[in-house]
């Protein structure tokens, strides 16, 4: 589904990735670990676009595609989604005009009629459900307002939307209480299927517990210096990083 | 020759046509303002209140005038195709600076108001007119409308006698249509006495693809306890210029709201002038642009606040694409002895690009010690954070970007309190920002 190869990119000039290689199949989860600063959080964003980034070197193709010639509304089109760290407060835009806009131009993209106004308002009601979003914040402008735990759910809502193939949580956790993180890491689990595959980036084991991961990388100064099984996140979250910078020479 | 000196030999060789074509009321300031006029000549950019428009540079060109009052030969209800229909207004024309005489089926008032031909009902009701017309347009002041006063002819008379509610919108199109560079001075005295209620929509629209220069002045008498709503929504196109001067004087109690909405233009200079005489008074005065191309919208505005408990809230937002230019000059006077005024302004502004120019310049000048006020303006640029969140959901650049626009303009929008027009204008708001509405839509000729 997801092939990186050798990808390097830079941001004003620094460069933050220095080659990583990922291999994602349909159907699996895959954590990505590493200390602050790894660049974990840049990953993801060159994976959607973000402008601020700079390829500079390697390729990345998704679904066969070469996702890195694609516009950021395309790669989301194609079925890459990114449930944001912070995701973004927009004021005077109200979620249903937002979720609309976005649902009807994937469609578009496939060939597919725009949702009637009722077919849509059916389609909200329904996915609201996986994440217990209440009506009220599906009324009010994209995120403002939001508690961090109501933003955070809010992001899987919309993931239910648009039902990606692709979906990578960038420390979904963070700032989430145990009842917010279990009802946030069950939508996940709800909207998981044999052909949809997951990037679980996060610092910490306990969302792991909920969304249970196939292989467990972790990311260092720009690579992927170890890969292994579930259990190696039971083993970073009980002696820390120290031993891999060791096993590194460091 | 400077650009006043067409008009002051215009005005000395054609001052007895002029009169004779207009009603006596309408006669009697024009030579005070011809007066005026000379010693004032037009205001240069050294004029702090026309710092942001270049006043003899668009009265300079050669402009036909009809002095004459000729008919144009147009049926505006046939050629106009509304932008606001199914409003259920009571619907009126004024082609250029006249009057039209067509009357609508659907205008419909309650008994005792009068809305109609400046000139006609200036002859019909001298007492009336004489009371209000250019009581509030000082033409000691203000070079625009002193030359306003000496060639207007015509215009619109709107009075509610006291008490009356006008439950229907009053709808006013004004109609620019001309074969040559044409100029009109077009005059609006408005009257609500004590506890009389009504709202106004005026749009302007023109029609041929020539230059237009308009002058209007408009005077808004609010009686005590009385509630006036005027929008002004302006959809003509890059070579109209349109200088309006509004004058509203609120007594106790009184609530106005004033809409000024330019969704397309050339160059467009609003003046707007409050006098909040009585207590209680309250006026909502807000403003909005979108602007593009080499368009150019100039809001003047100063609220006077005269005496205590009254209130006064400004929200002005620009959104300025191309290379056009916005400016905002917005003055609140607190007076001595005006305790308890409650004033807020505000003005937010969009450029979209780099050559786009916005200019703003809140002032307050308060003499008075118990009282509220605040004032803000910024001016910036669509949040990429935003942008960039839109797109990662599949929606385009271009369409993110159009979501954030009308996002930034509604609040604007909101403040109206007829919701059949509101309606209306999310729509026209979003045509403008598709692009849909580069051309007046009126137009029989641009269609």
């Amino acid at each position: 589904m997801l092939e990186i190869k050798d990808l390097h990119a830079s941001i004003n000039g620094k460069e933050i990735l220095k080659g990583i290689n990922l291999t994602v199949k349909s159907g699996e989860v895959h954590a990505i670990m590493g200390p602050n600063g790894s660049g974990k959080s840049t990953l993801s964003n060159v994976l959607v676009g973000h402008p601020a980034y700079e390829v500079t070197k390697g390729t990345v193709t998704f679904g066969g595609k070469d996702l890195l010639a694609m516009s950021p509304a395309d790669r989301s089109h194609e079925g890459l989604f990114l449930s944001f760290q912070y995701p973004v407060e927009i004021p005077g835009v109200s979620m249903v005009n937002f979720m609309r806009t976005a649902v009807n131009e994937q469609r578009k993209y496939k060939g597919l009629p725009a949702l009637t106004a009722g077919e849509f308002l059916k389609l909200m009601r329904q996915k609201r459900e996986v994440v217990e979003l209440d009506s009220k914040l599906a009324n009010r402008s994209v995120n403002e307002g939001f508690s961090g735990g109501e933003k955070k759910r809010n992001e899987i809502f919309q993931m239910a939307m648009l039902e990606p193939k692709l979906s990578i949580l960038d420390e979904t956790d963070s700032g989430l209480d145990i009842d917010a993180l279990r009802i946030v890491a069950e939508g996940v689990n709800k909207l998981k299927t044999p052909e949809t595959s997951c990037i679980v980036i996060t610092h910490y084991q306990r969302l792991l517990d909920y969304i249970k991961p196939d292989v467990v990388h972790v990311l260092y100064k720009g690579r992927i210096v170890k890969t292994a099984g579930p259990e190696l996140a039971l083993e970073l979250e009980e002696k820390g990083y120290d031993w891999i910078k060791k096993e590194l020479g460091e | 020759m400077k650009a006043e000196q067409q008009y002051i030999d215009l005005f000395t060789q054609c001052e007895a046509l002029v009169c004779r074509k207009s009603a006596e009321v309408l006669n009697a300031p024009r030579a005070k303002a011809f007066a005026d006029f000379e010693r004032l000549g037009f205001p240069t950019r050294k004029d702090e209140k026309y710092r942001y428009t270049d006043v003899d540079k668009y009265f300079a060109p050669d402009y036909g005038l009809n002095l004459n009052r000729l008919e144009f030969p147009v049926n505006p209800y046939e050629v106009f195709k509304c932008d606001v229909p199914n409003m259920s207004t009571s619907l009126y024309f004024v082609v250029n600076d006249s009057f039209d005489k067509h009357v609508h089926p659907s205008a419909k008032l309650p008994e005792g108001v009068l809305f109609g031909s400046l000139k006609d009902i200036a002859a019909e009701h001298p007492e009336l007119v004489r009371k209000y017309y250019g009581k509030l347009a000082d033409t000691s002041k203000d070079a625009v409308t002193a030359l306003n006063t000496m060639f207007a002819q015509d215009g619109v008379l709107m009075y509610v006698p006291k008490n009356t509610v006008v439950e229907r919108p009053v709808q006013l199109v004004n109609i620019l249509r001309a074969d040559v560079n044409f100029m009109v001075n077009r005059r609006i005295l408005i009257v609500l006495e004590e506890g009389a209620q009504a709202r106004l929509l005026v749009c302007d629209h023109a029609m041929d693809e020539v230059n237009f220069l308009s002058t209007q002045v408009v005077e808004v008498f609010a009686g005590e306890n009385s509630v006036f709503d005027l929008y002004e929504l302006e959809e003509t196109h890059n070579s109209t210029v349109r200088f309006n001067n509004l004058y509203v004087k609120q007594e106790a109690n009184s609530n106005v709201l004033l809409n000024g909405i330019t969704l397309h233009n050339g160059t467009t200079r609003n003046t707007v002038e409050v006098q909040l005489s009585g207590r209680g008074a309250e006026v909502s005065l807000c403003g909005m642009a979108i602007a593009d191309k080499n368009e150019q919208v100039d809001n003047h505005t100063f609220i006077d606040h005269q005496v205590p408990d009254c209130t006064s809230n400004e929200l002005f937002k620009y959104v300025l694409d191309g290379q056009a230019v916005g400016a905002f000059a917005g003055k609140v006077l607190v007076r001595e002895g005006a305790q308890h005024t409650s004033s807020r302004q505000t003005n937010r502004n969009l450029c979209a690009t780099r050559e786009a120019r916005m200019y703003t310049q809140p002032q307050l000048e308060i003499y008075a010690d118990d009282v509220k006020c605040s004032h803000g303006a910024t001016v910036g640029q669509l949040d990429e954070d935003a942008l960039f969140y839109m797109q990662q959901r599949g929606i385009s650049l271009k369409e993110a970007r159009l979501l954030l626009m009308f996002a930034f303009v509604n609040e604007v929008v909101d403040h109206i309190r007829m919701d059949a027009l509101k309606d209306r204008l999310h729509l026209l708001v979003e045509k403008r920002f598709r692009g849909e509405l580069s051309k007046c839509r009126g137009c029989a000729i641009c269609k």
